[in-house]
């Protein structure tokens, strides 16, 4: 590292690195200068001039924003000159700013009004009209109204640079100047509300939470997105039990302030009027309401029955429950119900590539490591539209660390915009096309690989050694489709595994069957579904089966059932969940909907009306996740991280995990940025986005995502 | 053409050629001199060259008055890059009229310039940005250059000496802030003319973020004569540190207003009474703004000056473009306030916040003040606004706004108070002021 340069500000003196900008260096050591366009990782524009300092020897104030540190350097960062600059600027702010705080969403935590009570003026001295425009819709999801925005460029650089979407820029000059879509008058993009978020102002608001409520009548519930394995953090606002927000203003967590469409918007399937409040028991061939002791002991008889005359039962878990809902699942399936027939929908050949790497020891990519990486190749994905945190972390290494990016892909992807080679191919040939970016991959000093399902089985080996043969360090990311598919692996939701790899058929546990050999088995006596929705395109081969279903909606696996549990959402939920990079996250229940039970609770009653509750233990959360830490590998993370709302990263195991995949069994929902599998189903916001991002892309061939 | 008579007191150097037949033609101007300082340049070492044009005291014609030499040895030369010299004609500050007859009567001078700029900095590639309202000159120019192109005076292995160069122009849309070096270079590259973040300057990353030499149209053209006539001759034209002549744009209420040459430090009041045949009607002189609309208006007693850049700074102005605007008795400052400031918050671009609100906020005060509408703060008002705008802003167009303003306020502070005098709101506090109808 470079020598740091001494400098004093405000009569203290600090060091820092070369390069750093002033305003960074003010903010660390605790002295705030105000600002409305800076924006930490986005680009230098010094437009709204609140950042003003006093350098000894300039002539004129400076902008902190754009001023590097050098040695030697007097920066005054509050003085009586400054303060009326600044107050001077907001004066000049607000001279056509509709002052409507009383009606802003914003009020209460904008910039501008804190800005304001920190400088500005009491009484108004303009005297004169302000010039207004109108408020616009630009999409169903995105509001502006121009009047209240000071034009910091925020939107603009975050869509531009943050999504590579380009969908913003600006019209008009001067006092009339406005922020626009660059086509037309709505917006054709991701609609992943980033310009929203980082509006320092009013101007942008959703349609999800305008005019609903005000920041202080919430609760704010830090959690993690319930949708894809990214497994994003996310700060929703509640009140009464009803989430109104969801956001990640304090940029902590894996994603910084990053969330997508459906971490933002699509938290509605939770207030869904489709949603089960009560437990439903097949009477005469209909489903009917019942209580739920009448449920659960219904439900318990069948359970206890068909174990005790041996019955054949099968069992399904879900890649959307939490990791202690999985565990204890499973636990309760080997050691209550003693069938080894546990299975989820897998999503991506985890297992084959934990296999292929076992022993080595930072081989799988985390979140950051994307982020850091000089190089990262991309196989047989779209990431912006599938895994749209992967993406944004991809990019912003491209930007702010030159990050060489390559890419093998069914079609064009937004990756192109900045990667070094674009290579296209038939699914399944992706790689076919490896050898051609040998010579430039193993030039590189190190590099992440992201594929797709579509690399499974020998396909993945083939991949790891076409890694070793590089010779450089590479570590691997194999995209999964949900918020916990990686943790219901690793929790040994599949009859191949006990939690934590461990091989099932060395413990004893034999003749397990696979999910379609569950949903083809003639002979299934008792189905239970947790969360899933396996008949969603199929259906149950035996027609006597007693089908119980834990879900938050009537799906088609749940009108099959002859018992349905209303269960708790994951918004509704403590524990824990592990995402797409291995990284357990813990969850905090934000809201919680009248009549629903945590999965985890139903799970443990069934338990209890079966009297296994002293074998398996207490049904919460902590608890649970204390048994998982003693008993799976690679999960004894440190509590604290996770307590804190930090990301603990788990290990590949150590040694070969003996059992193959079958990857016939892995295939990827392949949803796109506006649909989550069930859960994307009931949103209504996410059926009201179903345009075509298409004018994203040269060719709309890419997007054909047809549903297998 | 011309549009106006020379005058005897003119030195004419940059304008020799006015007024020839044909002049902007390459056989006109091979025949009266033209390319003879290339093809000396030519045989020079880009240093020596650069070591003239530093003797000549030559200094940026677009307002600023940088010494052309330095700026021009800033150009890392041995950048692995392409390196482009840029003619700045975006000539739009009010009162200025100079770049105009430059390139309408002598067209193949600015491009000779272009060219010793491009020897010097192993640049083979020239821009000419000329404003959008300037329509007829770009007819003017590609006619040259194609002219010059069939003679072999561009192109490739320019008359043997090896040196390729080529030179387009591209128009401007109609905006002021596009005569910001900076935001030049971003309308040149199509995209939005707003000012970039300096440092890096363009010497550095100009034109595609490339090494770039960027001058007003007068500045290339004042290069060859530099260089025929060697450096220390073209300086003594002038006074010290301000080498040379310069065209002035005498307008307002004079009897010959027009474009005339003179040396550099020629006295302000002989220029008016001597060059311009006196003040209008014989009426008194008031005012004078010196050099285009963004520079502080002198008041007559103070107009005994030398008009050159450090004399005009002394005086708490700017010699800036040259535009000098002569004002007699009649005239209304409180008008020439508000047509200044309608001009500023018309052209500010609006990407900072003090330009783009404050040049509205006076605009809207200075109309209510004309209109009879004062109030007795707003001369205070005027005056503290524009200082909140000065040195604050992202360009200089915001200072171009508030220096004028702020003059005008302090100089002739009497006239704005008698329009508040006048208005029925004149007591009013801001609180007491009724709200317009419709706001």
């Amino acid at each position: 590292m470079a020598d740091l340069l001494k400098l004093t500000i405000d009569g203290i003196p600090v060091e820092a690195a070369p390069g750093t900008l002033l305003i960074d260096l003010t903010r660390r050591i605790g002295k705030e200068v105000p600002a409305f366009c800076y924006y930490d990782g986005l680009s230098q524009v010094a437009a709204c001039r609140m950042c003003l300092v006093e350098i000894d020897g300039m002539p004129k104030l400076m902008t902190a924003c754009t001023q590097p540190v050098s040695e030697g350097m007097v920066v005054r960062t509050e003085t009586p000159t400054l303060t009326k600059a600044r107050k001077g600027t907001l004066e000049f702010l607000l001279t056509n700013h509709p002052l409507d705080c009383p009606v802003c969403d914003k009020g209460g935590e904008c910039e501008l009004q804190d800005m304001v009570f920190r400088y500005g003026a009491s009484e108004s001295r303009y005297v004169e009209i302000k010039h207004h425009h109108d408020e616009q819709q630009w999409s169903p999801i995105v509001y502006f109204d121009p009047a209240r925005c000071i034009l910091c460029y925020r939107c603009v650089r975050v869509c531009s640079e943050g999504m590579g979407v380009h969908a913003l820029g600006v019209v008009q000059r001067g006092a009339y100047a406005e922020i626009a879509p660059n086509v037309g008058d709505h917006l054709n993009c991701d609609e992943c509300g980033m310009c929203i978020d980082i509006c320092p102002v009013g101007a942008l608001t959703s349609d999800t939470y305008r005019y609903q409520t005000r920041p202080w009548e919430m609760d704010h519930v830090a959690t993690i997105c319930t949708h894809c394995s990214g497994g994003c953090k996310t700060t929703l606002g509640v009140r009464n039990d009803e989430i109104l927000r969801a956001n990640n203003r304090d940029r902590s967590g894996i994603n910084g302030e990053f969330l997508c469409v459906k971490a933002r918007f699509a938290f509605d399937f939770n207030e869904s009027t489709e949603r089960l409040t009560t437990p439903l028991i097949r009477k005469n061939g209909k489903l009917e309401p019942a209580s739920w002791s009448e449920a659960l002991k219904f439900a318990a008889s069948k359970l206890k029955q068909t174990r005790d005359s041996g019955g054949e039962i099968g069992v399904v878990g879900s890649t959307r429950n939490t990791n202690e809902e999985n565990y204890y699942l499973q636990k309760f399936a080997r050691q209550v119900l003693g069938t080894n027939s546990v299975d989820h929908q897998q999503s991506g050949d985890v297992i084959t590539l934990l296999d292929a790497l076992a022993g080595r020891k930072d081989a799988l990519a985390t979140a950051d490591d994307l982020y850091q990486s000089k190089a990262v190749l991309v196989i047989g994905t779209d990431l912006a539209q599938q895994h749209p945190l992967i993406h944004w972390q991809i990019r912003a290494n491209w930007r702010h660390h030159a990050a060489r990016t390559y890419t093998i892909s069914q079609g064009p992807v937004r990756e192109d915009q900045h990667s070094v080679a674009a290579l296209q191919t038939d699914p399944g040939q992706e790689l076919q096309a490896l050898p051609q970016l040998r010579d430039q991959l193993a030039a590189e000093p190190e590099l992440v690989i992201v594929f797709g399902d579509t690399v499974k089985g020998a396909g993945i080996r083939e991949l790891v050694a076409f890694g070793d043969s590089l010779g450089i360090p590479v570590k691997y990311v194999s995209l999964v489709d949900y918020v916990n598919s990686r943790g219901a692996l690793d929790m040994g939701v599949t009859p191949f595994f006990q939690p934590g790899y461990q091989s099932a058929a060395n413990a004893g546990l034999k003749g397990g069957k696979t999910l379609p050999q569950i949903l083809d088995s003639g002979s299934l006596n008792l189905l239970w579904v947790v969360n899933a929705d396996p008949l969603e395109q199929r259906t149950l081969a035996s027609e006597e089966a007693f089908v119980i279903v834990q879900d938050l909606f009537l799906t088609e696996t749940a009108k099959r059932a002859d018992v349905v549990f209303p269960s708790a959402s994951l918004y509704e939920k403590q524990g824990t969940v592990t995402n797409v990079f291995g990284q357990v996250q813990r969850l905090q229940r934000a809201a919680q909907t009248m009549g629903a039970k945590p999965d985890l609770e139903i799970i443990g009653l069934l338990a209890k009306e079966l009297g296994a509750a002293p074998q398996m233990g207490p049904w919460m959360a902590d608890k649970v996740f204390a048994e998982i830490r003693e008993t799976v590998a690679g999960y004894n993370i440190p509590l604290p991280v996770i307590a804190t709302g930090g990301a603990a990263q788990t290990q590949a195991p150590a040694e070969a995990l003996g059992v193959a995949n079958d990857p016939s069994l892995v295939r990827s929902a392949q949803n796109t940025l506006f649909t989550s599998g069930t859960l994307g189903k009931y949103s209504r916001k996410l059926d009201s986005l179903l345009e075509s991002p298409g004018a994203l892309y040269q060719d709309m061939g890419a997007l054909e995502l047809t549903s297998q | 053409m011309l549009y106006n008579e020379p005058s005897p007191h003119e030195v004419k150097v940059l304008t020799q050629r006015f007024g020839l037949p044909n002049s902007t033609t390459v056989d006109t101007y091979v025949a009266n001199e033209g390319f003879q300082a290339f093809m000396k340049a030519a045989s020079m070492t880009p240093e020596a060259i650069v070591d003239e044009i530093k003797k000549s005291n030559l200094r940026g014609r677009g307002g600023a008055g940088f010494p052309t030499g330095m700026k021009w040895s800033f150009v890392p030369r041995n950048n692995p890059k392409p390196k482009y010299v840029v003619v700045n004609a975006d000539e739009s500050e009010p009162g200025t009229c100079k770049d105009r007859p430059l390139m309408e009567n002598d067209p193949l001078q600015l491009i000779e310039g272009m060219m010793i700029a491009g020897l010097v900095v192993d640049s083979h590639c020239g821009y000419i940005y000329i404003r959008g309202e300037y329509r007829y000159l770009i007819d003017i120019m590609d006619r040259a250059i194609e002219d010059a192109y069939a003679k072999g005076w561009l192109g490739k292995n320019i008359q043997g000496t090896g040196f390729d160069f080529d030179v387009y122009t591209h128009t401007g849309a109609g905006a002021y802030e596009c005569g910001e070096e900076s935001a030049l270079l971003e309308s040149l590259e199509g995209k939005r003319g707003v000012p970039r973040i300096r440092p890096p300057f363009p010497a550095v990353a100009g034109l595609w973020r490339c090494p770039t030499v960027l001058n007003n149209v007068e500045t290339y053209c004042a290069v060859p004569s530099i260089l025929r006539m060697g450096g220390e001759a073209w300086a003594n034209l002038g006074t010290p540190r301000n080498g040379g002549t310069k065209l002035f744009c005498i307008s307002g209420h004079v009897n010959k207003p027009g474009v005339y040459e003179l040396p550099m430090g020629f006295n302000l009041i002989r220029m008016i009474e001597d060059v311009a045949g006196g003040m209008r009607g014989g009426r008194k002189l008031k005012a004078v703004i010196p050099g285009g609309s963004s520079c502080p208006i002198l008041r007559a007693d103070e107009c005994d000056i030398p008009m050159d850049f450090d004399s005009l700074k002394n005086a708490r102005s700017m010699l800036g473009s040259g535009g000098v605007m002569v004002m007699d008795e009649t005239t209304d400052m409180v008008q020439i306030a508000l047509r200044i400031m309608r001009f500023y918050q018309h052209e500010s671009c609006g990407w900072c916040i003090p330009c783009r609100e404050g040049t509205l906020w006076l605009k809207k005060i200075l109309t209510r003040v004309s209109d009879g509408m004062g109030q007795n703060n707003d001369p205070a008002l005027i005056h503290e606004l524009a200082n909140n705008m000065l040195g604050r802003t992202f360009c200089p167009l915001g200072d171009a706004a508030a220096m004028p303003t702020i003059a005008l306020v302090e100089k002739f502070r009497d006239e704005f108070e008698a329009y508040v005098r006048r208005s029925p709101m004149a007591d009013l506090t801001a609180t007491e002021t009724p709200v317009p109808v419709g706001a």
